[in-house]
C-alpha cells in the first residue's frame, strides 16, 4: 500500500472514520484542534454528526449520550480540556458507556505551554476523576501508531464497555510522517443483549464481567445513573451492591489485563540496562538503544503501548529476569518512573526528566545510558 | 392512554418529602404525555442532579440520570444521534441555571428540539436548603442565614434572550394550566422551556416562614396569575412560541447537502 504524508492529528481522524465513528463532539484547544477541524470537514460528508459544544464538559456529556444510542463516539482535547472532562469520564466509567477520548498532551499545570509537548497527564488519565474506577489508556509514538491505536481505542472501548483515552502528545499530534491508511482488519462492536426486553437487566454480566447495554430507543427501556446501581440499573445503598459494583467495574479490566496490555520490547533478554518509554520519547530511546547495541553494550528498550492498565507484571518479571537498571525518559517530573517503582526497586531506576517544553534528545539520553552501563 | 401507565410503579414511593410540589409537576407532565399517547420506547428522559432529577427514575421510558447540570448536553448527544426520538429534560432551578446555565443557553441558541421542564422550588432541596440562582432577593436559605443578597434569574427572560422558541411558565397551584403548557412544549419543534413553580415546604418554605404545603400553594394562587395583565404578580402562560429552523433538521439538511444524500 502506498504511503501518504499525514499529520498525527489527521491520522487519528482517518482511523476514527475507518473504525466507524459516527458522532464527534468537541471544543477547540491547542494542540488537538486539527482533530475537531478535520472531523467537522469529513463527518458530514459521511452522513455522520459533528458538533462543536460550548465547552469540554458538554463535549464529554454529548458523546456519552450519543454512545447510549449505539453510536461510536469520540472527543479530542488537551490538558485543560481533559481536566474539564474528568467529571463525565467518571460517569462513563461508572455507567459503562464506551467512548474514546483523545488527549494531545501539552505542558501544564493550568494553561501551561499550549504549543509544546508534555507527558504530564499520565496520572490524570488514570486518576483524574474521583473514586475507584477503570480506564484504558494507549500512547502512540508515531503517526502510524496513532492510526493503529485509534482503531484499537474504539475496539477496546466497545469490547470492555469503558472509556478509552488515547494519550498522544504535541509532537505526535503535529508531526507529519508517511503512513499506510489501511482498512482495519478487525472492528469490534459492543455486545447486544441476548434477553428479551422483558427479561433484560442492563448491568447483569456473565463471567466476562462486561454488561451488554442495549442502545436507547430499541425497545429496551432501562435506567442509567451515575449513582451506585444494581443489575437493574436503579440506585442502591446496599453495602453488598456498592461493593459488588465497584469491584466488578474495576475487575472487568484487571481480569482481562493480559489481553489488553500491549508493548514492544527490543533486545531486553540479556540487557544490563532497559530503557522504558511511551509516546514521543520512544523515538530518542530507540535510536540510543540501537546505537548502544551496535557498540556491543547490553541495552534494551520496552515501549509501552498500553499505559493503563500499567504493565506491572511484564516489567517486574523483566526485572527479576535481568536485574537490569531501568532508565525512564519522560516529559514530566517522574509520573512514569514513580509508577514503575511499584515493580522495580527505586534504586534501580534512573530518571531522565524534561519539563522545559523540549524533547528528550538522543544525546541527553545517551549520556545517561553510558553512565549506567559503565 | 392513562398517565399511570407511564409510571414505574415498582420504583414508588418516591423520595420527595411530604408536601413537595414535584409530584404535581410530574403528574402534569405525564398527563400531557398520555394525551399525546407517546410511545415509551421512542422517548428518552434525561435529568441532572437534585430532587427534580430523581423523577427520571420513576417514569417508564429510556431514562438517563446524569451529572449535576449536565442533562442538556447528554440529551444533545441522544437527540443528534436519534433525531426521531422525543428527548425530554427534567431539571431543577439550581441544576438548570447555576451549574448547568451554560449548557441551557447554548441549547436554546441552537434551537435543538428538547423539551426542558425546570422544576423551580427556589432552593437546593437535595442538599437541604441552600439558595439557588432562582431564590428571590433577600429570601433565606441555609447558606443565606442573613438573607440572600444575590439577585435571581427570571428563567422566562433568560430562555427568551438565549433564543428558546417556546417558553412558558406554570405552577403546581394551577396543575391544568401547567399540563397544557408542558403539552404545548412537547408539541413544539425546537427548544422548549417550561418553568414549573413547585413548593418546597421542607426547606424553602420553612426558612422563609411560608407555612405548610397548602399555605404555599395558596401563596402561589394569590401571587401568580394566568391573567394577561399580571400587574405585580408572577405571570403564568406561554410567552414565546415562534418558528425557527430546528437544529437536528438543520444538521440533517447540512449532512444531505455535503454528502449528496449518501
Amino acid at each position: 500500500m502506498a504511503k501518504q504524508l499525514v499529520q498525527g492529528n489527521e491520522a487519528c481522524v482517518e482511523a476514527a472514520i475507518a473504525a466507524g465513528v459516527s458522532f464527534f463532539a468537541g471544543y477547540p484547544i491547542t494542540p488537538s484542534t486539527e482533530i475537531a477541524e478535520k472531523m467537522a470537514e469529513k463527518l458530514p460528508a459521511k452522513g455522520k454528526v459533528f458538533i462543536q459544544m460550548e465547552d469540554e464538559i458538554a463535549s464529554m456529556a454529548a458523546i456519552i449520550g450519543a454512545s447510549l444510542t449505539g453510536a461510536k463516539s469520540m472527543t479530542a482535547t488537551s490538558g485543560p480540556g481533559f481536566s474539564l472532562m474528568q467529571e463525565n469520564i467518571g460517569y462513563a466509567a461508572m455507567t459503562e458507556v464506551p467512548v474514546v477520548v483523545v488527549n494531545v498532551q501539552r505542558g501544564g499545570p493550568s494553561t501551561g505551554t499550549p504549543t509544546l509537548p508534555s507527558q504530564g497527564d499520565m496520572m490524570q488519565a488514570r486518576w483524574g476523576t474521583h473514586g475507584d474506577h477503570p480506564v484504558i489508556a494507549l500512547a502512540p509514538s508515531s503517526v502510524q501508531e496513532t492510526y493503529d491505536l485509534t482503531f484499537e481505542a474504539f475496539n477496546l472501548s466497545e469490547k470492555y464497555m469503558v472509556p478509552v483515552v488515547l494519550l498522544m502528545d504535541e509532537i505526535v499530534g503535529h508531526m507529519r510522517e508517511g503512513i499506510e491508511l489501511y482498512k482495519p482488519e478487525k472492528i469490534i462492536d459492543r455486545r447486544k443483549p441476548v434477553q428479551s426486553p422483558e427479561e433484560y437487566l442492563p448491568y447483569q454480566t456473565d463471567d466476562s464481567l462486561i454488561p451488554a447495554l442495549a442502545p436507547f430507543g430499541q425497545g429496551y427501556r432501562y435506567h442509567v445513573t451515575g449513582l451506585i446501581h444494581d443489575e437493574t440499573g436503579f440506585p442502591s445503598n446496599s453495602p453488598k451492591v456498592i461493593e459488588g459494583l465497584v469491584e466488578r467495574i474495576n475487575k472487568k479490566i484487571d481480569k482481562h489485563a493480559d489481553e489488553i496490555i500491549t508493548y514492544n520490547s527490543f533486545d531486553v533478554d540479556d540487557a544490563d540496562v532497559v530503557l522504558l518509554a511511551y509516546g514521543s520519547p520512544v523515538r530518542s530511546a530507540r535510536q540510543v538503544q540501537q546505537a548502544a547495541r551496535q557498540e556491543g553494550l547490553k541495552v534494551g528498550l520496552v515501549q509501552m503501548i498500553t499505559v493503563w492498565p500499567f504493565p506491572h507484571k511484564v516489567l517486574s518479571q523483566l526485572y527479576r529476569q535481568t536485574e537490569a537498571t531501568f532508565i525512564v525518559p519522560e516529559l514530566s517530573l517522574g509520573q512514569l518512573a514513580d509508577e514503575l517503582s511499584k515493580s522495580v526497586p527505586r534504586e534501580k531506576i534512573l530518571r531522565v526528566n524534561r519539563n522545559d517544553g523540549s524533547l528528550i534528545t538522543p544525546a541527553q539520553l545517551d549520556a545517561v545510558v553510558r553512565e549506567a552501563v559503565r | 392512554m392513562n398517565y399511570k401507565n407511564y409510571l414505574r410503579w415498582n420504583k414508588l414511593p418516591h423520595i420527595w418529602c411530604p408536601g413537595c410540589g414535584h409530584g404535581i409537576v410530574l403528574g402534569a407532565f405525564l398527563r400531557a404525555v398520555a394525551q399525546r399517547e407517546l410511545n415509551k420506547d421512542d422517548v428518552a428522559v434525561v435529568s441532572g442532579i437534585g430532587c427534580s432529577s430523581r423523577a427520571a427514575g420513576y417514569v417508564d421510558f429510556n431514562t438517563l440520570h446524569t451529572a449535576h447540570g449536565r442533562a442538556i448536553p447528554f440529551a444533545t448527544g441522544i437527540k443528534l444521534s436519534r433525531p426521531d426520538m422525543k428527548v425530554i429534560v427534567l431539571t431543577g432551578d439550581g441544576d438548570a441555571t447555576a451549574i448547568g446555565g451554560n449548557h441551557f443557553i447554548h441549547a436554546a441558541r441552537r434551537n435543538l428540539d428538547l423539551t426542558v421542564i425546570v422544576f423551580n422550588n427556589n432552593i437546593y432541596g437535595m442538599t437541604s436548603g441552600q439558595f439557588s440562582p432562582m431564590t428571590p432577593h433577600i429570601n433565606f436559605a441555609t447558606t443565606a442565614p442573613h438573607g440572600n443578597f444575590d439577585y435571581p434569574f427570571d428563567l422566562v427572560e433568560l430562555a427568551k434572550g438565549a433564543g428558546a422558541t417556546y417558553v412558558a411558565r406554570g405552577a403546581a397551584a394551577y396543575p391544568r394550566q401547567l399540563e397544557k403548557a408542558i403539552g404545548q412544549g412537547l408539541d413544539h419543534e425546537g427548544f422548549s422551556v417550561i418553568e414549573a413553580m413547585s413548593q418546597c415546604p421542607t426547606y424553602y418554605g420553612r426558612k422563609n416562614k411560608m407555612g405548610t404545603a397548602e399555605q404555599m400553594l395558596k401563596w402561589q394562587k394569590e401571587n401568580a396569575t394566568v391573567s394577561s395583565n399580571p400587574g405585580e404578580k408572577i405571570p403564568l402562560g406561554v410567552f414565546v412560541q415562534v418558528e425557527r429552523p430546528e437544529y437536528t433538521k438543520l444538521t440533517g439538511q447540512f449532512i444531505d447537502s455535503v454528502s449528496g444524500g449518501k
